[in-house]
C-alpha cells in the first residue's frame, strides 16, 4: 500500500484511541472529586493534564487548573492539538485522505462523530459531563468495532492496530506515572479508605478496575502498577499492547517472530520481550517513574522506527 | 403536497407539460408524490440531507475559509429524461465526442482543420488549453478524451443543445451516483415501480476504459486515480472513484520516475504504476514540462508518456476543446471529420474576435449571456438581462480589450423542474451533465448529474455559485425494459 496511506490510517487510530483515553480520564476524575472533601476538589483536576505532558502550555493559557478550565482545555479547545475535538478533526482529516482504503461505514462513523461533537453546545454537554464522556468513549469503541468487522485485516488494517496500540501503551503509562506519584507519598493515607478510592480510579482510568478484581482481589499498590504494566492478557496492559504491535508488524513484513528486517520490529520485540523478563519488585525498586520514563521514550522510538520503515513520504496532515 | 398550484410559467418544465399533466414518463412518479401524507415528503428531504452529511459528501468552496466544506444542495424530485429524448441525446454525445477526438489528434499532428480553413489557426494556439508541448503525441489508440462531461440545457421548446464541453477533468460523476443511492432509499416504493435505468456500473466501466488504455503485454496493469490532495474541491469525487474502482488514489508526491518508469512509494518500496486517470489540470501535471512551480505534479511524468510507459488519462492537451470559441466549430468539425449532420445542436453562440459578431455582441448586451472563452464554474461572465448598466459596461470593455476571449450566447430560457419550497412545489431551471467514456466504444452512462440552480429565477445551476443537483432519471423504452429487470 501507499507510504503516505499507512501513515494516515496509522495516525487515524493513534488519535481515536487519544480522544476515547482523554474522555475516559475525564469521567472517572469526575466522578473522583465527587468522593473528595470540598477543599480538596479542584486539587484533582492538575494531574490530568499533566498526564498529557503539555502542563506549561496549559498554565500559560487558562492559569488555573479547575474543573472547568481543564476540561475546557482536554476536550474543546481547537488551539490545543491534543485536545478531544482536535483529536477528531485530526482523525478525521486522515480518514479523509484514505477513503478509498478505509470501508465507507468507518468513513461515516468517523464523520458523523466529528460532527456529533463539534456541533455540541459545551454548555449543553456539561450539563450532565457523565453522559457526554460516556457516549465519547462508546463511538471510539463503536468505531475499532467498524473497523474490525468492515474492513480486511490486511496491511491497512494492521498499520491502523500498530497506531491505536502504541497510543494505548503510552496512555496506560503516563496516567499510571501520574497518579502513582502522587498516590505513594501520602504513607498517612495507606490502607484507608480513602485510599482504595483513589487506587480504584486509578484502574478505573484505564478501563481496569474489574478484570483487576478478578485476577487479584484486593487492592495493592504493587499489583496495581504489576496489572497495567506487565499483564499479557489485559488489554489496555502496556505488554499486551506491545504484543500486539509486534504481530501486527510480523505480520505486514512476513518476518519470522522473534527475528526483524526493520528498526520498528526491532526496536519493539526488544522492548516486548524485556518486559516479559522483568519483575514488578524491579520495577519498583528501580524507581517507578524513572521506569515509565524510560519506557515512554521506548515507545517514541518504535514509533519513530515504524515511521522510518513505512512512511517515507510526508504526511498530507502535520501529525506529531 | 400536491402539484394542484404549480405553475410552470413560460418554460418548458420537465415533469408538467403546459396543461398542467404530468409528462408521461412522469406520471407515476407525480402519482405516487402527491397520494403522500401531509410532511411525509419534507421528513424525506430532511432525511436525505442527513444523509448527505454523515456520508460527508461535500465539496470546499475556495476563498471561504470559515466552514470551507459544503453539502452540495440537494432536492430529492428527480428530473425525468424521457426514453426518445434520451436516444437523441446519446446519439448526438457519441458523434460529438468522436469528432472532438479527431479534432484534437489533428490539431496535434497534421492540423489539417486549419490548413483547409475551417479553423482559424490563432483561435487553436491561444486557446488557453492548447499545448504545444503536445503536438506529435501518440496516446493509446489514438484516443485523447477519455473521460468527458457534456453540459446540456433544453429550450422552452424542448429541445437539447450543448451548452458546453469537459474534455479535460470533468467532475460530478459522483454526486451523479450517489444522489442515485440516496434516491433509492428516500422512495424506494416509487423507485421500484418505475422503469429507471440503472447507472451503478459506471465505476466498473470506468475501470475497464482505463486498462484498457495499458500496453496489452500486461494483463493486469495497475491503475491510479492522480489528485491534487484533500483540499481540493473534488476531492470527495477522487476518492469515492478510487475506492469504487478498487485503485489506489495518489497524490503527486507518492509517484516518482525512474528510468522514465512511472512509481508509487508504496510500504514495500517502489510500484511499478500503468494507467494514471488524473484529475489535475495539465499545467500542474509535471513541472520539469509544464508550471515549473507545481508542487502537485511528478517531474518526468512526460517522458515516461511519450516513451509509452504509462498511460493518462485523459491526455494532456485536450483542454484546448474546452476553450468556447473552439466549441463554436463544433459544427463545422462534425462536417469535416465525420461528413454527418449535428445530432444534437450547439447553443448559437457570437465570436466577439469577428468585427461584425462583435458589434452585434456590443449593441445587444442587455440581451446576450456573455462569457470568458477559457472560464468554467460560472465564473467570468454575464447575464445581460440581469446584469446593471455597470456591469455590462465593463463588459463591454473587457470585450474591447480581449475579444479573442470572448463569445456571447442568446439568453436561453432554460428549462426548468420542480423542487420543494417549504411546503410547496416551485419550478427552478435545471441543466444536464451527462458522463461519456471513451475507450473499446463510446459509452454514454444513461443518466447524468442534473444540476438545479437553486435561487428563484437564477439561471446559474454550478455548485460554487449556489446550485444544487437532483436524481436523474432516465427511463427505459419499452425494448430496454428487460436490462432494467
Amino acid at each position: 500500500m501507499l507510504s503516505r496511506a499507512a501513515d494516515a490510517i496509522y495516525w487515524m487510530n493513534r488519535y481515536v484511541e487519544r480522544a476515547e483515553n482523554i474522555a475516559r480520564f475525564i469521567q472517572v476524575n469526575l466522578h473522583l472529586s465527587l468522593d473528595q472533601p470540598m477543599q480538596m476538589r479542584s486539587e484533582q483536576w492538575a494531574p490530568l493534564v499533566k498526564v498529557t505532558g503539555d502542563y506549561d502550555r496549559f498554565l500559560e493559557r487558562y492559569g488555573e487548573a479547575t474543573q472547568e478550565s481543564v476540561i475546557d482545555f482536554l476536550t474543546f479547545d481547537r488551539e490545543y492539538p491534543n485536545s478531544i475535538i482536535s483529536c477528531l478533526d485530526r482523525a478525521r482529516e486522515n480518514a479523509r485522505s484514505v477513503r478509498q482504503i478505509i470501508s465507507s461505514e468507518m468513513w461515516q462513523q468517523i464523520n458523523t462523530f466529528f460532527l456529533m461533537v463539534s456541533g455540541v453546545h459545551k454548555g449543553i454537554a456539561l450539563e450532565v459531563p457523565d453522559d457526554f464522556f460516556a457516549r465519547i468513549q462508546m463511538v471510539c469503541h463503536t468505531f475499532t468495532g467498524i473497523m474490525s468487522a468492515t474492513m480486511s485485516h490486511g496491511e491497512a488494517w494492521h498499520f491502523g492496530r500498530i497506531g491505536a496500540m502504541l497510543e494505548r501503551a503510552d496512555k496506560t503509562s503516563r496516567i499510571l506515572d501520574v497518579k502513582y506519584f502522587i498516590l505513594l507519598p501520602q504513607v498517612q493515607d495507606v490502607g484507608t479508605p480513602y485510599d482504595n478510592i483513589q487506587w480504584s480510579a486509578l484502574l478505573k482510568s484505564a478501563s481496569a478496575f474489574e478484570m483487576y478484581r478478578k485476577k487479584y482481589g484486593r487492592i495493592e499498590p504493587r499489583d496495581v502498577a504489576a496489572f497495567l504494566i506487565l499483564d499479557p492478557e489485559f488489554p489496555r496492559s502496556i505488554h499486551y499492547c506491545l504484543l500486539e504491535v509486534e504481530r501486527s508488524l510480523h505480520l505486514i513484513t512476513g518476518t519470522p517472530a522473534n527475528t526483524f528486517v526493520n528498526e520498528a520490529e526491532r526496536r519493539v520485540g526488544r522492548l516486548r520481550s524485556g518486559l516479559v523478563y522483568t519483575d514488578i519488585g524491579e520495577i519498583i525498586d528501580q524507581g517507578l517513574h524513572q521506569f515509565l520514563d524510560g519506557l515512554q521514550a521506548q515507545l517514541n522510538a518504535v514509533n519513530d522506527g515504524v515511521a522510518q520503515s513505512f512512511f517515507p513520504v510526508n504526511p498530507t496532515i502535520s501529525n506529531d | 403536497m400536491n402539484f394542484s398550484g404549480y405553475d410552470p410559467g413560460h418554460f418548458y418544465d420537465e415533469l408538467i407539460d403546459t396543461q398542467g399533466k404530468p409528462r408521461e414518463g412522469a406520471s407515476l412518479l407525480i402519482d405516487r408524490i402527491s397520494g403522500l401524507p401531509d410532511g411525509d415528503l419534507r421528513r424525506r428531504q430532511e432525511a436525505a440531507e442527513l444523509v448527505l452529511l454523515n456520508m460527508g459528501i461535500t465539496f470546499n468552496v475556495y476563498g471561504d475559509d470559515a466552514g470551507a466544506e459544503k453539502i452540495m444542495p440537494f432536492d430529492i424530485i428527480p428530473r425525468v429524461v424521457e426514453a426518445a429524448d434520451w436516444t437523441q441525446i446519446e446519439s448526438g454525445l457519441k458523434q460529438r465526442i468522436q469528432a472532438l477526438n479527431l479534432f484534437i489528434d489533428d490539431i496535434y499532428h497534421d492540423q489539417r482543420i486549419v490548413k483547409e480553413g475551417i479553423v482559424p489557426a490563432f483561435v487553436v494556439e491561444s486557446a488557453s488549453g492548447y499545448r504545444k508541448e503536445c503536438a506529435g503525441l501518440q496516446p493509446p489508440s489514438g484516443i485523447w478524451c477519455h473521460i468527458t462531461g457534456t453540459d446540456l440545457v433544453r429550450d422552452e421548446s424542448g429541445q437539447f443543445h450543448v451548452l458546453e464541453d469537459n474534455l479535460r477533468c470533468p467532475s460530478g460523476v459522483s454526486y451523479m451516483l450517489e444522489n442515485r443511492q440516496v434516491m433509492k432509499r428516500t422512495f424506494p416504493q416509487v423507485f421500484g415501480a418505475s422503469h429507471v435505468r440503472a447507472i451503478d456500473d459506471y465505476p466498473d466501466r470506468l475501470l475497464q476504459s482505463l486498462r484498457y488504455l495499458a500496453p496489452e503485454h500486461i494483463p493486469s496493469p495497475t491503475v491510479v486515480v492522480l489528485t491534487p490532495g484533500i483540499y481540493n474541491s473534488a476531492y470527495f469525487e477522487h476518492a469515492f472513484l478510487a475506492q469504487q474502482m478498487g485503485v489506489e488514489l495518489v497524490e503527486g508526491r507518492d509517484l516518482v520516475v525512474v528510468d522514465n518508469l512511472v512509481m508509487m512509494r508504496t510500504t514495500q518500496g517502489l510500484q511499478r504504476v500503468d494507467v494514471v486517470y488524473r484529475r489535475i489540470d495539465d499545467d500542474f501535471l509535471d513541472p520539469g514540462v509544464f508550471r515549473e512551480d507545481s508542487a502537485l505534479g511528478v517531474p518526468g511524468l512526460m517522458n515516461a508518456y511519450r516513451a509509452g510507459n504509462v498511460a493518462l488519462a485523459n491526455a494532456p492537451g485536450t483542454g484546448v476543446a474546452d476553450d468556447k470559441v473552439v466549441y463554436a466549430y463544433v459544427p463545422k468539425m462534425i462536417e469535416f471529420y465525420l461528413q454527418e449532420e449535428m445530432i444534437l445542436p450547439n447553443v448559437q453562440t457570437y465570436l466577439c474576435w469577428n468585427d461584425d459578431e462583435r458589434s452585434y455582441v456590443l449593441e445587444h448586451l442587455d440581451e446576450l449571456v456573455v462569457k470568458a472563452a477559457n472560464e468554467s464554474g460560472g465564473y467570468g461572465m454575464m447575464i445581460g438581462p440581469h446584469a446593471s448598466a455597470e456591469e455590462r459596461a465593463d463588459f463591454a470593455e473587457r470585450i474591447k480589450a480581449d475579444p479573442r476571449n470572448y463569445i456571447a450566447q442568446p439568453t436561453l430560457a432554460l428549462s426548468r423542474s420542480p423542487v420543494i419550497v417549504d411546503d410547496h412545489f416551485e419550478g427552478r431551471h435545471v441543466d444536464l451533465r451527462p458522463f461519456i467514456l471513451n475507450g473499446e466504444q463510446i459509452y454514454v452512462v444513461p443518466g447524468g448529474l442534473t444540476r438545479v440552480a437553486m435561487r428563484k429565477g437564477s439561471l446559474v445551476v454550478n455548485s460554487s455559485q449556489g446550485g444544487g443537483s437532483k436524481d436523474t432519471w432516465v427511463m427505459a423504452s419499452t425494448a430496454q425494459e428487460g436490462d432494467h429487470a
